[in-house]
């Protein structure tokens, strides 16, 4: 008897059936060479499967991290072999950094060619081995689909990560058989041990000062109703690290801010204040700790991380707990007992009541009216809280951690472990395709020359971002570290450029506008965020005005610098 | 201070690249790397010895786990596994030293497994200090070229590393 004929698929055919039977409906990419074939399967698929072009492979990477952290879902990025592969680099290295769930698929030269040096041959898997959670080279056209489906699982399981498969032109085109298959569950996590809860509740029911401490693994896992509902039980404060921010709603009355090197003073000041400090997916990375060996050595720190080698990796701690986070956080908040601690209420409140006055001191000394704090007050009145705020890396990424108000998660997408130049348009870009949402990107001029050119994907795609470039003509952050490391020797970060960014927005199609007093910057937004595609909005500003408060470079946070004289 | 880790892998592409590019950018040191076949082909085993204090072998044995393609991580508690290592060590064949080292490989049960007009290759199996005080003994006489395979060590009783799946 003959067996029934199963049709055949081509490798490439098989890799976009697998990725619209994983759930994906778009990826960013970039077409090349080895990854014809792949294109061509996308071609008579793009009813089911958008592809975004973008202007560089780096743009991609960014948009498919950006769409991963503003919706959750893992984010897909394809390139072409050699060069193509090369510069998904730093995107896959931020997104490590970060955390965040993508895939990305590479061609590569045909397997016979593997080893020659090929035209456009590079080892990807090796180059990017450090900086994904793992990685594929396909050696079959029968493990191709199954090796999608686990790349997915690893993505998106724990504490997730990018995946990068890698497929060579002759696997693309060798024929197997394909059967769908339904989307792959993630892992399942551990379970925290019951007595290590047990221990958890009663330090948190003995604590006098607590402290809650929460990072990205929080914001992941959408726990922030959890940590408040906590916060108030045992009358706790809460703070975050960078990439916690937007876990908790900004309004609430529990929440601090975000605490470290340019943290908050309350946040920061509470942390070392508190006689406990409970972790929650969060890394203690040495921007938000300071010295590690003069963090907090008074406290009893308790960290919850579903990562075990995050324990006791940045700072020693009295009790780790292993495994799923959320479960975990369930179960301390139902044991632990109601608390109130009025002399600690009192000290928070005298710590905020400080912070205040800092930053009316920052506000009336600042000689400038385009000031930080000034303009973050007008665009927090005049975004709704469905739009993502979205950063490159410098001053302008701090001052917005420090004065944007968010209340609701994933609305908040910046580099923080890698600190990427660069990262913000792409990702801006990927975030609104994702969520469905308008994005407004603050980024500086250093940053968004970096890679400007995405302005092309976001006109051609018609993407409501509002890009609000603050330009102090420096490559500010740099520059402040001289100010207070070096002498105020300025050494290749005073710009003096000569670009036009409203010229040369508009040369990409968007929309632009330049502002020079506060009344005009509100009204450019208010418009910008009426427009359909993308509306650049250059704000000049004082390159003297410096990210405060901060840290000196190896202080511990009891160091924290709260005021600064420049006189220039 | 000195860990025996014993790893089980995956027996896949790259692997190996995997566990030493881990050594490399945590900066981890490493005294010994060995590695070959299971009884299962699928899977390979390995064992690793590293010299650093508790913080690096907590991180070694953390991050270890995390790879992919790792299914089993233990340290080996000295009191219960036993090591092994293979020492291969070329010395000068020459009247006035041949006695000398033939006793000493005799004392440390060597084998002479070549034996040429100019040299001669002595084979030593046993534990790292063992290896290392035969070097030493022979050290002073000559010696031309030598090559250690790095410790390999089980769990002492039928205990096993990776239990079967079944």
């Amino acid at each position: 008897m003959k067996k029934k004929k199963q049709k055949l698929m081509t490798g490439a055919q098989i890799t976009i059936e697998t990725l619209i039977e994983q759930g994906v409906t778009e990826l960013f990419g970039y077409p090349g060479g080895t990854v014809l074939d792949l294109y061509d399967a996308l071609y008579a698929s793009q009813n089911r499967l958008r592809h975004i072009l973008t202007a560089h492979e780096q743009g991609a990477a960014h948009a498919a991290d950006g769409y991963a952290r503003a919706t959750g879902r893992v984010g897909v990025v394809m390139a072409t072999s050699g060069p193509g592969a090369t510069n998904l680099v730093t995107g896959l290295a931020t997104a490590m950094l970060d955390s965040v769930p993508m895939v990305a698929i590479t061609g590569n030269v045909p397997t016979y060619l593997i080893g020659k040096d090929a035209f456009q041959e590079i080892n990807i898997t090796g180059i990017t081995l450090p900086i994904t959670k793992h990685n594929y080279f396909v050696q079959h056209v029968e493990e191709l689909a199954d090796t999608i489906r686990e790349a997915f699982c690893i993505a998106k399981s724990g504490r997730p990560g990018p995946v990068l498969i890698d497929i060579p032109k002759d696997i693309q085109t060798a024929l197997c058989a394909y059967e769908p298959q339904p989307v792959v569950p993630a892992f399942p996590q551990q379970t925290v041990p019951a007595d290590r809860i047990a221990q958890a509740v009663q330090l948190l029911n003995r604590a006098q000062r607590p402290y809650l401490y929460i990072g990205g693994g929080a914001a992941h896992c959408g726990l922030g109703d959890r940590i408040l509902a906590l916060a108030e039980k045992l009358d706790a404060w809460v703070g975050c690290s960078l990439m916690g921010l937007s876990a908790v709603p900004h309004s609430s009355k529990r929440f601090l801010g975000m605490e470290g090197m340019h943290g908050a003073y309350a946040s920061t000041a509470a942390n070392l204040r508190a006689d406990l400090i409970l972790g929650v997916g969060v890394r203690f990375s040495d921007r938000a700790t300071g010295d590690p060996d003069r963090y907090c050595s008074d406290a009893v720190i308790i960290q919850m991380d579903t990562d075990q080698s995050e324990i006791n990796k940045n700072v020693r701690v009295d009790l780790g707990l292993i495994g799923d986070i959320t479960e975990a956080l369930e179960e301390i908040l139902r044991a632990v007992s109601p608390q109130s601690h009025p002399a600690w209420r009192e000290e928070i409140a005298k710590l905020r009541a400080q912070q205040a006055r800092l930053a009316r001191r920052a506000f009336e000394t600042n000689g400038s009216a385009l000031c930080p704090p000034a303009l973050f007050d007008v665009i927090n009145r005049c975004k709704d809280d469905d739009v993502a705020v979205v950063t490159d890396v410098g001053q302008h990424q701090m001052w917005t951690a420090q004065y944007v108000a968010l209340q609701k998660p994933r609305k908040f997408i910046t580099s923080g472990g890698l600190g990427t130049m660069g990262f913000g348009l792409g990702a801006a870009i990927g975030a609104s395709i994702g969520a469905g949402c308008r994005t407004i990107l603050v980024t500086g001029d250093g940053s968004f020359a970096m890679n400007l050119n995405e302005l092309v994907t976001a006109v051609g795609n018609c993407i409501p971002v509002t890009i609000v470039l603050l330009n102090n003509g420096a490559l500010g952050m740099v520059r402040q570290m001289q100010a207070f490391g070096f002498g105020r020797r300025y050494s290749n970060t005073e710009l003096d450029r000569k670009t036009d960014y409203v010229a040369l927005a508009q040369a990409f199609g968007a929309q632009a506008a330049r502002v020079t007093d506060l009344a005009a910057f509100e009204a450019a937004l208010r418009e910008a965020l009426q427009t359909d595609g993308p509306y650049l909005i250059e704000v000049p500003i004082d390159k003297n005005q410096f990210v405060l408060p901060m840290l000196p470079s190896e202080g511990a946070l009891a160091d924290l610098i709260t005021e600064c004289k420049e006189e220039d | 201070m000195r860990s025996v880790i014993a790893v089980y892998v995956e027996n896949k592409y790259g692997v190996l690249t995997r566990v030493a590019g881990l050594f490399m950018r945590k900066g981890f040191n490493i005294d010994s790397l060995t590695v070959g076949e299971t009884e299962d082909p699928a899977y390979s085993r390995m064992t690793i010895t590293l010299n650093g204090n508790d913080y690096a072998r907590e991180q070694l044995i953390n991050q270890l786990k995390k790879l992919h393609n790792v299914k089993e991580v233990k340290l080996l508690e000295s009191a219960q596994n036993v090591e092994r290592e293979l020492l291969l060590l070329k010395v000068p064949n020459h009247p006035e030293t041949r006695s000398e080292i033939m006793a000493a490989a005799d004392v440390y049960r060597g084998k002479i497994i070549d034996y040429s007009t100019d040299a001669m290759i002595i084979e030593v199996t046993g534990e790292p200090l063992k290896i290392q005080a035969f070097i030493d003994v022979v050290k002073p006489i000559g010696i031309i070229e030598m090559c250690r395979t790095g410790v390999v060590s089980l769990e002492r009783g039928a205990t096993v590393l990776h239990p079967e799946e079944s």
